[in-house]
C-alpha cells in the first residue's frame, strides 16, 4: 500500500506533475529572462511565469461559436498530459527512470509528438481562419523536423544498443566518452527542439505579425494555461530528453549532487535555445522546410551512418 | 469564410486591428494555401480632416496642426507647409533658421530610419533587431527633444524661420551623438549584410522593378530601392540642402533588401550632412517678422520626407488665414505599388512588404468611404446626413438630445 502511495507521489508531485510544472515555469523565466538581457532589455521578474499562469487562469474562457466545442476544450488537456506522461520514462538525474520497459524510447517520442498533433487540432476546430493557417503550418513544420530528430535520437540509441531511455543513459553513463560520437546528432536534436517548441526562427505556426498567434489565437482563460503551461514542460522534458541522450554526465553520483547537474544541464539547453532564438529572424514555412531537409535531416542520416560504423569499429 | 471562387481558396483580412500593423488599414487577401493570389487595400479608418481644419486657423495655428499630420515626420510636413506659406508671403528666411530646420530634418530622418530598421525586424520576427535599433534612437530622441524641447512634434518652424537657436554645447551634444550613431550604424549594416536569416527573408521579396516604380509612381526609399535616381533634397534642393555635399543612395536589387540598404545608407548620409550643418552654420538672427496676412497667391512645396517626396500645396486669400491647404503624403504614391509587390508571394512575406514603404497611414487618409458590412458599393454621406444618422443612432438605443436644442449654444439646423 505505501509502495503505490509512494508511486502516486512520484508521479503527481515529484518528480512528476508538480516538480515539473514548477520547472517548467522555471525554465520559461531563465529563457525570457535571458532572451530579454540578450536583447538589452531588463526582462520579466523571476515570478511572473507564475503570475502569468494564475493570471490566465482566473479568467474568463471564450469559446468561439464556431469552434468544435469538445475538441477545443479537451486538446489544452491533452497536451499537458502527454507532456508530463513522456516525463516519467525520461531518466532525469540518475540513469533509471520512474517507469521504463524496452521501448520506451519510441513512447516517449510518440508521446512529445502528441502536443504538436493537439496544436494541430486545436487550430483546426477554433473555427478561424488564422488558426487554420496555424494549424496547416504546425503539421507542414512537423514533418520537416521531426525525421531529424527521430533520427537524431534513434542513432545514439543505435550505439548504445538498446530501446529504453533507461538503457541508453546507463550504457553512456558507464562509456562516457562514446558521447563524442553523437556530437552532430546533438546539434540536430537541438535544431528539432527549435521547431518543436516553435521558436524563433521556427515560430512560424504562430508568427504574431503575420496569423496572429496561430492555433492559439481563439484560446483565453484556464485552456490557454493549460497550453502554455503544456508548452513549458515540452521545453523541460525536450531539453531532459536531450540531457539523457547526449549529456550523460553526472548520473552516478550522489542523488543530490546529481539532482544538481541534471538542473544545470536542463538550464545550459534552455539558456542555449534563448540565445538561438535571440540571434534569428523568423525564417518562412518554405526556407524552413528546405533548412530541414537539405541540411539537417542529412546530417541526422550522417550521424546514423556513423554510429553503425563505430558500432561496428568498437569493440565489445 | 470561403469566397466561392475556388475551394482551396480562402479571405483572410489583415486589419483593421492586426499585429503587423501599426495604424488602422485593412488588407484583404484571397489565399491559396500560403501564397496569396490577389489582394486588396482600404484605408480610410484614419481621416482627421486636418486640411479642412486648417482653413478655419491662422497661419502659425495652422502650422502646429499641419505638424500633426504624422508623428513621425512631424517635422517634414511642418516645414514644407511653411515653406509654401514663406514662398506667398516673399520672406527671406535667414539663413541661420534654414540650418536649423535643415538639422532637424535630418535628426528626424536619422530618427525615422531607425525606428522602420526595428518595425522591420519586427515583422521578420527577428525582434533582437527591434530593441537594439530603438534603443539606439533613443541618442537621436534625445538630441531632438533638447533641441526643440519635444521628442516628436518638434514645433521648431514658425512663420520666417525657426523658434529656438541652436547653443555651442547643444553643437558639441550633436556631434557626439552623431559618432555613436554612426559607429551603431556601421553595426547594423553589418548584421544586414552578414545574419542569413535576415537576407533569406529580405532578398528576393516585394519585388518592383525600375519599369514598376516609374509606372507605379513610388518616391523615396522605395522608389530608390529600384534605381529610381531621385531626390528633392538634390534635385529641387530646399533649406540649406543647397549648400550641403552628399550622395543620393540608390540600390538595383529592387526589394526589401534593397530598401533595408537604401535606408541603412541614407542614415550615413545624414550623419554627414548633420556633421556639416553644425560646422558650417552661419551666424545671424533665426527668425524675421513675417506679416499676419498673407497677400493672396499659391505655393506648391516640396520635400524629401524620409518616407519619400512630400507634396503641399497652400492658396492664400490675402487673410491670415488659407483658403485651401492641400496635403500629399508620401505613403500615398508608394501604396499604390504594395498590390503589385505582393503578388504570388507567401502569406509571410505580407507584414515586411508592406512595412518595406514604411507606411504612414493616418497621414494619407484624406476621406471616410462609406461601405455596408454586407458589400455593396461605396457610398458618400453629406454632413447633414451624418448628423442625422447619428441622432437616429442613438435615438434607437433610448438615447435622445433633442432636448438639449437651444442650452449650452446646440441648436440643430433643419
Amino acid at each position: 500500500m505505501s509502495g503505490a502511495l509512494y508511486n502516486v507521489f512520484q508521479i503527481l508531485v515529484f518528480p512528476g506533475l508538480i516538480f515539473l510544472m514548477f520547472f517548467g515555469l522555471a525554465a520559461e523565466y531563465i529563457d525570457r529572462k535571458l532572451h530579454a538581457r540578450l536583447q538589452n532589455r531588463i526582462g520579466p521578474p523571476w515570478f511572473q511565469p507564475l503570475a502569468d499562469f494564475i493570471k490566465l487562469a482566473a479568467k474568463e474562457e471564450i469559446l468561439p461559436a464556431q469552434a468544435g466545442a469538445a475538441v477545443f476544450r479537451f486538446m489544452p488537456i491533452l497536451a499537458f498530459t502527454a507532456t508530463v506522461t513522456a516525463a516519467l520514462y525520461i531518466p532525469m538525474w540518475s540513469t533509471q527512470a520512474l517507469l521504463s520497459f524496452q521501448g520506451d524510447l519510441i513512447v516517449v517520442l510518440y508521446l512529445l509528438t502528441v502536443p504538436t498533433l493537439t496544436f494541430f487540432l486545436a487550430g483546426w476546430y477554433s473555427g478561424s481562419t488564422y488558426s487554420m493557417l496555424g494549424a496547416a503550418r504546425t503539421v507542414m513544420q512537423l514533418f520537416a523536423y521531426e525525421v531529424p530528430l527521430f533520427l537524431a535520437i534513434l542513432a545514439s540509441a543505435l550505439l548504445a544498443d538498446t530501446w529504453s531511455l533507461s538503457g541508453v543513459a546507463a550504457y553512456y553513463s558507464n562509456h562516457p566518452s562514446h558521447a563524442l560520437f553523437n556530437v552532430i546528432g546533438f546539434v540536430v536534436a537541438l535544431v528539432a527542439l527549435l521547431g518543436k517548441l516553435e521558436k524563433v526562427p521556427f515560430d512560424i505556426p504562430e508568427a504574431e505579425t503575420e496569423i496572429v498567434a496561430g492555433s492559439f489565437t481563439e484560446y483565453s482563460g484556464r485552456l490557454l494555461a493549460m497550453f502554455r503551461a503544456a508548452v513549458d514542460i515540452e521545453m523541460v522534458v525536450g531539453a531532459t530528453l536531450l540531457a539523457a541522450l547526449f549529456i550523460p554526465f553526472g548520473m552516478k553520483g550522489h542523488w543530490a549532487a546529481d539532482f544538481a547537474i541534471y538542473v544545470v544541464k536542463v538550464i545550459a539547453i534552455v539558456a542555449v535555445l534563448s540565445v538561438l532564438r535571440t540571434v534569428f529572424a523568423r525564417l518562412r514555412i518554405d526556407q524552413m522546410i528546405n533548412f530541414c531537409w537539405k541540411y539537417v535531416a542529412p546530417l541526422a542520416f550522417f550521424q546514423v551512418l556513423l554510429n553503425l560504423v563505430v558500432k561496428g569499429l568498437l569493440p565489445r | 469564410m470561403h469566397d466561392g471562387k475556388s475551394p482551396d481558396e480562402v479571405t483572410i483580412s489583415v486589419g483593421p486591428q492586426h499585429p503587423a500593423l501599426k495604424e488602422p488599414e485593412s488588407f484583404s487577401l484571397t489565399l491559396a494555401g500560403e501564397k496569396i493570389m490577389a489582394s486588396s487595400v482600404r484605408l480610410g479608418y484614419n481621416h482627421r480632416g486636418i486640411e479642412k481644419a486648417a482653413e478655419d486657423k491662422t497661419y502659425v495655428q495652422a502650422l502646429y496642426l499641419i505638424e500633426r499630420i504624422c508623428g513621425i515626420c512631424s517635422h517634414a510636413h511642418a516645414t514644407c507647409f511653411i515653406q509654401a506659406v514663406e514662398e506667398i508671403a516673399a520672406l527671406d528666411v535667414p539663413k541661420r533658421a534654414l540650418y536649423i530646420r535643415t538639422l532637424v530634418a535630418e535628426l528626424e530622418r536619422i530618427h525615422s530610419h531607425l525606428l522602420w530598421l526595428g518595425v522591420a525586424g519586427h515583422e521578420i520576427g527577428f525582434d533582437t533587431l527591434l530593441m537594439y535599433t530603438w534603443r539606439d534612437r533613443e541618442i537621436v530622441m534625445d538630441v531632438l527633444a533638447s533641441l526643440t524641447g519635444n521628442r516628436v512634434n518638434y514645433g521648431i518652424n514658425t512663420l520666417g524661420g525657426v523658434r529656438r537657436d541652436v547653443s555651442q554645447e547643444q553643437k558639441e551634444e550633436i556631434l557626439k551623438a552623431v559618432d555613436v550613431l554612426e559607429e551603431r550604424t556601421r553595426y547594423y549594416i553589418e548584421v544586414a549584410s552578414q545574419e542569413v536569416t535576415l537576407i533569406e527573408r529580405l532578398s528576393g521579396v516585394g519585388v518592383m522593378s525600375h519599369e514598376d516604380a516609374l509606372r507605379l509612381g513610388a518616391v523615396g526609399p522605395t522608389a530608390r530601392a529600384s534605381s529610381v535616381d531621385r531626390d528633392v533634397r538634390r534635385d529641387d534642393p530646399y533649406a540649406a540642402y543647397g549648400e550641403l555635399t552628399f550622395k543620393v543612395v540608390t540600390s538595383d536589387k529592387n526589394d526589401v533588401y534593397g530598401r533595408t540598404l537604401v535606408r541603412v545608407g541614407e542614415l550615413m548620409e545624414s550623419y554627414g550632412m548633420i556633421r556639416q550643418l553644425v560646422k558650417n552654420m552661419p551666424d545671424g538672427p533665426v527668425t524675421v517678422k513675417a506679416p499676419r496676412k498673407i497677400p493672396a497667391g499659391e505655393a506648391f512645396s516640396r520635400y524629401e520626407a524620409p518616407r519619400g517626396e512630400n507634396v503641399h500645396y497652400v492658396k492664400a486669400n490675402g487673410t491670415e488665414k488659407p483658403e485651401r491647404v492641400k496635403v500629399r503624403a508620401p505613403t500615398l504614391a508608394n501604396v499604390q505599388a504594395v498590390s503589385h509587390m505582393l503578388k504570388d508571394r507567401y502569406l509571410a512575406d505580407l507584414p515586411i512588404v508592406i512595412a518595406a514603404i514604411d507606411p504612414c497611414f493616418s497621414c494619407t487618409d484624406r476621406m471616410i468611404g462609406v461601405s455596408d458590412m454586407e458589400g455593396g458599393p461605396k457610398r458618400v454621406m453629406t454632413w447633414q446626413e451624418l448628423r442625422s444618422y447619428s441622432i437616429e443612432w442613438h435615438r434607437a438605443r433610448g438615447i435622445d438630445f433633442s432636448a438639449l436644442n437651444g442650452r449650452f449654444g446646440v441648436r440643430e439646423k433643419r
